[in-house]
């Protein structure tokens, strides 16, 4: 299987000593889509800007199919579209502008450039936008433009980080509806999110990176099997003054009229609805406390702490 | 990239920072034609008529090469220190730095745009001129050259600056305080063989010197200085800036941490 980015032994470390990476290793598979977690900075930002060749690296090696940015950098970056967290176009330029500008940075002819630039702006339902000044776009639009910007010279690996931070919710499932369609064409796509239920929505493959450490590097179903535990919150009709008991379920009381359960992971819901009919506990719905992911993470950075 | 990418590349660079000094035309090509036509009314006209001859021609004429040559460095300069620490400020320097555009690609990029812009205005102030004295040029060849020289070499310099700038006040400094003193030092209003001997010597240091003289050669015919020295030194600033601002844009200076 081709490797669309391997990265060795990354090492980063600023002016004034700060340790961004601490010796990283990893490597994503052509054609995943893979999930970069980890909090506020842990260096998630750092290896995305020595892969994009923003940052310095301080030793390690990076390749991009097979690429490597220090013998063949020109090679490498051809492969490679990067969506970053900021905006980061030129406020006054149109938008067809900087779709076009950009594929010519990465040597497309013109008639090529225009072609593509209208492709991806309608794809990212900006057409209608792209004789405005980006300045002049939303938020969402300018995210979308950034993606559009970032897909023109056609790259194989695209690393979008946080995407869709502050993007609405009914345009963020349309972002994933595109991303997972891009990745079905074969593009390998790797993010940073901080919406976890967006990683275990899109992502197969999932590593986490604390304080400049790959903590977890695995399937994003391996790391879900290793959740013993799930809370459920149970919305009931009528209140109830005592809690149910049952062995391998913690209960908690929540206001007068909800459940928390945190249930083992061999436990069936059913043995608690069975034990709520017992007891005349009449459910009226029933949700997951949190997403799944998001308590895995939270334990592995916890763990990470101690 | 190939060198056919490598040029759509660098053609993109040039035709986008010509677009962004035409765009805003207003704050680019106008005021250097209204400062001199200033220049040209005050120093030229009126007090020009009370100095009477410098260099066998009468003032107006003598500093007329000067002041075209004062705004093809100013706004040669300008432009690519603006422009290059705005694509910096506002991070859009990114998409070219993730792009596969060679650095040197880059440089002469940003350059080229400068130069498109000081030659431009060098040749508006130079239509300029002609309302009031007359404009024989004796030699198209140096003429041109040093205009274009000279372009190349403040766009150069601006964008060095660009790299070291941090905040919009670092883009400031080196005209105010470097740039216009070496330019009025630099024999634009006067011949340097009007001064003491010792102070001839320290203007032989201003770079400034030579490309007046030079310009002023390829129009009047006459120079302070040697015109191969000139031509000499102009060469020599420019392959010794643009090879440090090469080697800087390598290394990352102000744009990679």
């Amino acid at each position: 299987m081709t490797t669309a980015l391997s990265i060795k032994n990354l090492r980063k470390t600023y002016q004034g000593g700060v340790e961004a990476l601490k010796g990283i290793n990893l490597e994503v598979q052509k054609g995943d889509f893979f999930a970069l977690l980890g909090p506020n900075g842990a260096g998630k930002s750092t290896a995305i800007g020595i892969i994009s060749s923003l940052v310095n690296k301080t030793s390690g090696e990076v390749e991009i199919f097979g690429k490597s940015i220090d013998k063949e950098l020109s090679s490498a970056k051809q492969h490679l579209g990067l969506v970053p967290q900021e905006f980061n176009f030129n406020q006054f330029e149109n938008v067809f502008d900087i779709l076009v500008s950009q594929a010519g940075y990465y040597g497309q002819p013109r008639k090529i450039a225009a072609e593509r630039a209208e492709f991806y702006l309608k794809k990212m339902e900006l057409w209608d936008k792209r004789d405005v000044a980006s300045r002049t776009l939303s938020g969402g639009m300018k995210r979308r433009l950034m993606i559009a910007r970032a897909l023109v010279h056609e790259p194989q690996l695209l690393i979008l980080d946080e995407p869709t931070a502050g993007v609405d919710i009914e345009l963020r499932r349309h972002m994933w509806g595109f991303l997972k369609e891009l990745n079905e064409a074969g593009t390998t796509i790797i993010l940073t999110t901080h919406y976890l239920e967006e990683a275990e929505q899109l992502c197969r493959n999932i590593a986490i990176i604390d304080r400049g450490e790959i903590v977890e590097n695995t399937s994003i179903q391996a790391l879900l099997s290793k959740l013993d535990r799930e809370t459920f919150v149970f919305d009931l009709k009528q209140p109830v003054t005592s809690l149910p008991a049952l062995e391998g379920v913690q209960f908690n009381l929540v206001g007068s009229q909800s459940i928390e359960a945190e249930i083992k992971k061999d436990i069936s819901i059913n043995r608690l609805f069975d034990l709520f009919n017992q007891q005349n506990i009449e459910v009226l719905s029933m949700r997951n406390k949190s997403n799944r992911l998001e308590e895995l993470f939270i334990s592995l950075i916890e763990n990470g702490s101690h | 990239m190939n060198p056919h990418q490598t040029y759509i590349a660098l053609e993109t660079i040039v035709v986008r920072e010509v677009r962004r000094f035409m765009r805003i035309w207003v704050q680019t090509l106008l005021p250097p034609v209204i400062t001199m036509t200033l220049y040209f009314v005050i120093f030229g006209n009126l007090i020009g008529k009370r100095i009477g001859e410098m260099g066998g021609y009468d003032y107006m004429q003598y500093i007329v090469p000067g002041l075209i040559m004062m705004s093809v460095i100013t706004n040669s300069y300008a432009n690519v220190v603006s422009s290059f620490y705005s694509t910096k400020f506002q991070k859009s320097i990114e998409e070219i730095l993730v792009s596969p555009v060679p650095n040197w690609a880059i440089l002469v990029g940003f350059v080229a745009g400068g130069v498109v812009r000081g030659v431009l205005v060098g040749f508006l102030v130079s239509l300029l001129s002609l309302f009031f004295t007359e404009l024989k040029v004796q030699n198209i060849l140096v003429t041109l050259f040093v205009v274009v020289s000279t372009a190349t070499l403040f766009s150069i310099g601006g964008f060095i600056n660009a790299l070291f700038a941090n905040k919009f006040d670092d883009i400031s400094i080196v005209p105010t305080f470097v740039l216009t003193p070496l330019t009025y030092l630099g024999g634009v209003f006067y011949s340097i063989d009007l001064l003491p001997s010792f102070w001839q010597k320290v203007s032989m240091a201003n770079p400034i010197v030579y490309m007046v003289n030079a310009f002023r050669y390829g129009i009047l015919g006459v120079s302070d200085v040697d015109i191969r020295v000139s031509i000499f030194m102009i060469i020599f600033f420019i392959v010794s800036l643009f090879t440090a601002a090469l080697i800087m844009l390598n290394r990352g200076q102000g744009i990679r941490s």
